[in-house]
This record gives C-alpha cells, sequence and structure tokens, in this order.
C-alpha cells in the first residue's frame, strides 16, 4: 500500500479558476470534455461506471442470493451455463458475490475517501489560512500519524476495536487526512496573500468564507485527481485487510475475503481465487486510469 | 548539515515519544484484557485480580509506561503471551528475513524502475512513453494478493516450475533462492509500479526544461544531454521516494509473507493482532515507526548531497 504525497506546483493551481467552470453545469462540460480526449480516462471512466451499476441495481443484477450454500453444485464447481463464473467452496455463486461485492466496496471506500477529504481540506484550509501555532500543532499530529506504517495502524486498531466496517473507514479516514491537509494547506499559503483574497477581508468577510469559498475552490483540480487515486488505494487497502482476515467480518460478500477463502484451494480449483483477484484488479485500474486522464487533462488547462 | 541532523534527531525521539505513549495508552488502560487473556476464560474473576496485581498491572498506567520505555531503550520488550517467549528474540529474527526479501527486492526495483522511467520520459508521449505509463499505471494497480494469485496461478499451478511456498527451510522440496523468485516478483511488480511513475514524470519535467533546449540546440547529442544534464536532476526528487519505499518494504511485505507463508515481521505483527498479542504488537510499531523516521532523515541528507541547491 503505496501512498502518493504529490505536493502542488505552486504556479498551476492558479490557472483553474477563471475558466467557465464556476457553474455546476460547466463542471459537467468539463469533465465530459476530458473523458473524450484522453482515451485512458475514458476507459477508467467506463470501468468504474459499469461496477458501480452492477454495484447500485445488485438485488435485480445478481442471478443468485450471494450467500446461499448449496453443497451438492461443489461437485462440479466450474463455469457454467447457470452458473457463469461457477460456485465457490460452499457452493455460492461466484457472480453473484462479485456484484454484492462491489456494492460492499464501492460503500465502504468511497465514504472513507470521502470522509478524509472533509477532515483533511478542514484543516489543512486552517493550517495554512491561520499559520502559527495552529498550523504547527494540526501538521505535526499529521506527521505523527504518518510516521506509522499505515498496516500497522490497521492491525494496531483492529486488535483493540475489532474488525467492522466503521473501523476500517475510521482508519482510512485518519490516516489520509493528513496527506489531503498537506494538499490543501499548500494551495492555501499560495492562494491566501492574492488580491482577491486581500479584498475578501476588506470586505469585512468573515475567515470560514473567505477560507471555503475564495481559497477552496483553487484546491479543486488537485482534490479531484486525488479523490480517485485514494479511491483506487482504498480499494485495494480494503482488499488487503479482508485478505489478511481482518476486514469485513464473514458472510459480507468482500472481494478480499473471497480470495483469502478459497486461496487455500488455488491447486484444486483456481477459478475460485482468480476470478475475484481480477475484479478488484479492474476496479483499481479503472479508478487509477481515471485520475490519470484526469491529471492530464488538467494539465493541459 | 551536523545541526540539521541533530534537529532532526531531536524531532524523531519527540515523535517516537508520542507514537509509544499512543500505542501504550490504547493497549494499556484496560490492564484486565492481558491477565485475562493469560489465565484463559474459565479464571475466576479474583485469580484475574491477583495475577494482575502479582504482575503489576494495578499502578498507574503512566508509570507503567516509563518502566516499559526504560527497559525497551535496553532492547527488552517484554514476554509475548502469544507465542511464550521473550519479544526480543522474536522480532530481531523475523526482521531479519524480512530485511532480507526488501533487500533482495529494492535491488531488483530500484535499477529497472530508473531505467524504464528514463527511457519513457525523455521522450515525453511516444510509443515507449505511452506502453511504460500504461505498463506502470497496471502494476499499481493490481493489489499484491491479486498479482500473488495471478503469478502462483501460471508458475505453480500450471507450470510447476516454481515453489508455492517459502518457508526458507531446506527440508521443502526447494532451493532457498528458488523460494525467494515469487515473493520477489509480487513485490517488484507492484512497487515498480509506482516508481516507475514517479521517475518519469519527474524525467518529464527536466527535459522540458530550456536548459535542455539549449543544450541539444548548441548540437550535443540526444543521448549526451540525456545523459550529462538530465539524467542527475531527473533522480532527485525520486530518490526520497526511493528511500521511502523502504517503510513499504519493512512493514508492507505482510501481504507477500502471508501469500508464501515466509517467515517475516508483517506476518508476526499480524498474528501478534489477531491474537491481541500486546507485547508483540507494541513492540513492532516502535520498530517499523523508527524505521519511517530513520529513512526520512537519510532521505533529506541525501537529497542535500544530490542538490546542492538545498540548503537548510
Amino acid at each position: 500500500m503505496t501512498e502518493i504525497i504529490h505536493d502542488v506546483p505552486a504556479g498551476r493551481v492558479g490557472v483553474i479558476r477563471d475558466s467557465a467552470q464556476s457553474t455546476p453545469a460547466g463542471l459537467f462540460r468539463r469533465i465530459y470534455d476530458i473523458l473524450t480526449r484522453s482515451p485512458i480516462g475514458t476507459i477508467g471512466g467506463a470501468i468504474l461506471l459499469t461496477w458501480t451499476l452492477l454495484a447500485i441495481f445488485a438485488p435485480w443484477v445478481a442471478p443468485y442470493s450471494p450467500t446461499k450454500i448449496d453443497p451438492e453444485l461443489i461437485a462440479d464447481p466450474y463455469p457454467s451455463a447457470q452458473h457463469w463464473l461457477g460456485v465457490d467452496h460452499l457452493g455460492r455463486d461466484i457472480l453473484s458475490r462479485l456484484i454484492w461485492g462491489a456494492r460492499t466496496v464501492l460503500t465502504v471506500a468511497p465514504t472513507a475517501v470521502l470522509g478524509a477529504v472533509i477532515l483533511g481540506t478542514f484543516l489543512g484550509l486552517l493550517a495554512g489560512y491561520r499559520g502559527g501555532i495552529v498550523d504547527a500543532i494540526i501538521m505535526r499530529v499529521g506527521d505523527t500519524l504518518l510516521a506509522f506504517p499505515k498496516i500497522i495502524l490497521y492491525l494496531i486498531i483492529i486488535a483493540k476495536f475489532g474488525a467492522s466496517a466503521f473501523n476500517i473507514i475510521a482508519v482510512i479516514t485518519l490516516s489520509s487526512a493528513p496527506i489531503i491537509a498537506r494538499i490543501v494547506r499548500g494551495v492555501t499559503l499560495d492562494i491566501k496573500n492574492r488580491d482577491y483574497v486581500a479584498a475578501a477581508r476588506m470586505r469585512g468577510e468573515s475567515a470560514l468564507f473567505i477560507m471555503f469559498v475564495e481559497i477552496l475552490p483553487n484546491a479543486r483540480g488537485p482534490l479531484i485527481v486525488d479523490f480517485f487515486l485514494r479511491l483506487g488505494y482504498t480499494t485495494i487497502a480494503i482488499g488487503v485487510l479482508g485478505f489478511l482476515g481482518v476486514g469485513l467480518p464473514p458472510p459480507t460478500p468482500d472481494w478480499g475475503g473471497m480470495v483469502k477463502e478459497a486461496y487455500g484451494m488455488i491447486f484444486v480449483w483456481p477459478h475460485m481465487t482468480i476470478i475475484p483477484s481480477l475484479a478488484i484488479s479492474s476496479l483499481v485500474i479503472g479508478a487509477n486510469f481515471l485520475a490519470t486522464g484526469l491529471r492530464e487533462a488538467s494539465l493541459d488547462g | 548539515m551536523l545541526r540539521y541532523s541533530a534537529k532532526q534527531l531531536l524531532n524523531m525521539a519527540l515523535t517516537l515519544f508520542a507514537v509509544s505513549f499512543l500505542v501504550f495508552a490504547l493497549n494499556e488502560l484496560s490492564p484486565g484484557d492481558v491477565t485475562r487473556k493469560i489465565l484463559g476464560p474459565y479464571a475466576s474473576q479474583s485469580q484475574v485480580d491477583h495475577l494482575t496485581r502479582e504482575m503489576g498491572l494495578d499502578r498507574p498506567a503512566i508509570v507503567r509506561y516509563f518502566e516499559y520505555m526504560g527497559r525497551a531503550l535496553t532492547g527488552d520488550f517484554g514476554d509475548s503471551i502469544y507465542y511464550r517467549q521473550p519479544v526480543s528474540t522474536l522480532i530481531w529474527d523475523r526482521l531479519g528475513n524480512t530485511l532480507l526479501l526488501a533487500a533482495i527486492s529494492f535491488a531488483v526495483i530500484v535499477p529497472l524502475s530508473v531505467l524504464l522511467g528514463v527511457l519513457a520520459g525523455m521522450r515525453e508521449r511516444g510509443w515507449f512513453d505511452r506502453a511504460v505509463s500504461v505498463f506502470s499505471s497496471m502494476c499499481a494497480s493490481i493489489p499484491e494478493f491479486a498479482m500473488g494469485v495471478f503469478l502462483l496461478g501460471i508458475f505453480v499451478v500450471w507450470l510447476g516450475v516454481l515453489p508455492g511456498t517459502s518457508p526458507l527451510r531446506a527440508d521443502s522440496g526447494w532451493a532457498i533462492w528458488m523460494q525467494f523468485v515469487l515473493p520477489v516478483l509480487v513485490v517488484t511488480f507492484y512497487d515498480a509500479g509506482y516508481l516507475i511513475a514517479m521517475v518519469r514524470s519527474s524525467m518529464v519535467e527536466v527535459m522540458r526544461q530550456p536548459y535542455i533546449r539549449t543544450a541539444l540546440l548548441k548540437g550535443n547529442s540526444f543521448r549526451n544531454v540525456v545523459a550529462k544534464h538530465a539524467l542527475r536532476n531527473a533522480l532527485i526528487t525520486p530518490f526520497t521516494v526511493i528511500l521511502l519505499q523502504l517503510n513499504y518494504l519493512v512493514s508492507g511485505l505482510v501481504v507477500v509473507e502471508t501469500l508464501f507463508a515466509y517467515p517475516g515481521f508483517g506476518r508476526l505483527m499480524l498474528e501478534a493482532a489477531l491474537a491481541k498479542d500486546i507485547a508483540v504488537l507494541e513492540a513492532g510499531t516502535l520498530i517499523a515507526v523508527s524505521v519511517t523516521m530513520l529513512t526520512q532523515l537519510f532521505g533529506d541528507l541525501g537529497y542535500m548531497a544530490l542538490d546542492p541547491r538545498i540548503r537548510v
């Protein structure tokens, strides 16, 4: 679980503000432009969209119940006309488990990343805009959290509080927020001495207004790219936790957990581990390709 | 530079102090847990209380914390309640195995990423650049356990040319060096994917600089410009990132170690977490955090040595 800590190049952040995207329609137009211009971004977006739709419509799309055990099917667990991707070691339909598993990961991962973005944005704005002791404390606490190797932070929390969706979300939020805070702080430091911020201060706007309305929009570009990159990493993290047996508790269909459960049987029934491994890889590739496309487009201006 | 190092070391000690206190507080605020764990679920409450008193766990947490740190500084981390041996013997042995795997992987990853990253970045948006970018992005996107499953499927299940487990014992039927092939491959794919992208983007950045264009227009050969003018500057930024990979290689190997039953540090931490073996978890966290901070320090020092413009 490597982590990208990218600093925002100072000269570039100003560019994003003046274009036509201050309205929601403008933003969508721009996303549309980006997607049609970058083939990699388009592929990534399509993969992500497919999994999202499958996750949303899981109850109607999944051919079987993801938790229904049928011991008779284990005699011939391979893909067939009834079970397109075969069944697992307990006779559960793999396709149905994948579709419901998409729902799990696409609920937990975006929630965790969104939590980290909200917390990190707030702290980053505060640290950058206030400066001084507030800045020192926030960044110091963040550095301490970052000093923990991520996986060890998970293990400590899980040893203490047990594995649950909430704990996974909390841990990811805590360990990603300092990095996002760093990005937002960099932008804030660059922007806060511009004339229009000074003008807002002269008008007597509150600090909150200046931070969120005047400064924050400048961080939108880097934050959107970071969101999709982080979505990929978080998906990997959730998969890894499942694979290590410290993820979501068992009956929940979870891709990492599926790999773990069938891993011992890879010599007998390889499809039970290979198929969920392909699923999780495709989702992460989708998120990373989309992030690459967005970044290329935003650098081109 | 000396003053800087001293300042950083002090900073490190403070962070380490904060981290150790956090972990200690999280785990030891409820001392009944440890004794209950030792005695098992059928012990009576009075037995638990008795042992708690005997082990001195009823004293204030802050006193026990300083006692613990005092002993930890001399290398004594207490006993593991799960493995029933001193934590120090257990942990150094496992850490040695992990460092060996990390060192071999590192020796493969770094030259590979630098080579591919530089070759891709020197002609931005050329066909080789495109190919390498897609390749590295794919590698970084496939979780280690998934990559492990794919490689295992090909080389062990299908072709049968490599061992599927790496317990590092000679009696397992496979030569020791062969037991390293798959773990190193899995780590390399995942980590190189990320590093190649770093080196490439740094190289692209450097090749856009005016001085490169000047050097080319003066009639230098492309090769010469890349080797003599671009390379050194392009490797400054990735240098720190490369060093930071050491952190990942110390604790992040837990997945690979679990995949291949490799007796390493990460798996020890996982087992300790599952067994709620607090003494091992605490010691392991302290060691892992120390490694993180040391690599950061070396990263900063190396950064200054590489780039004479940076002074602190």
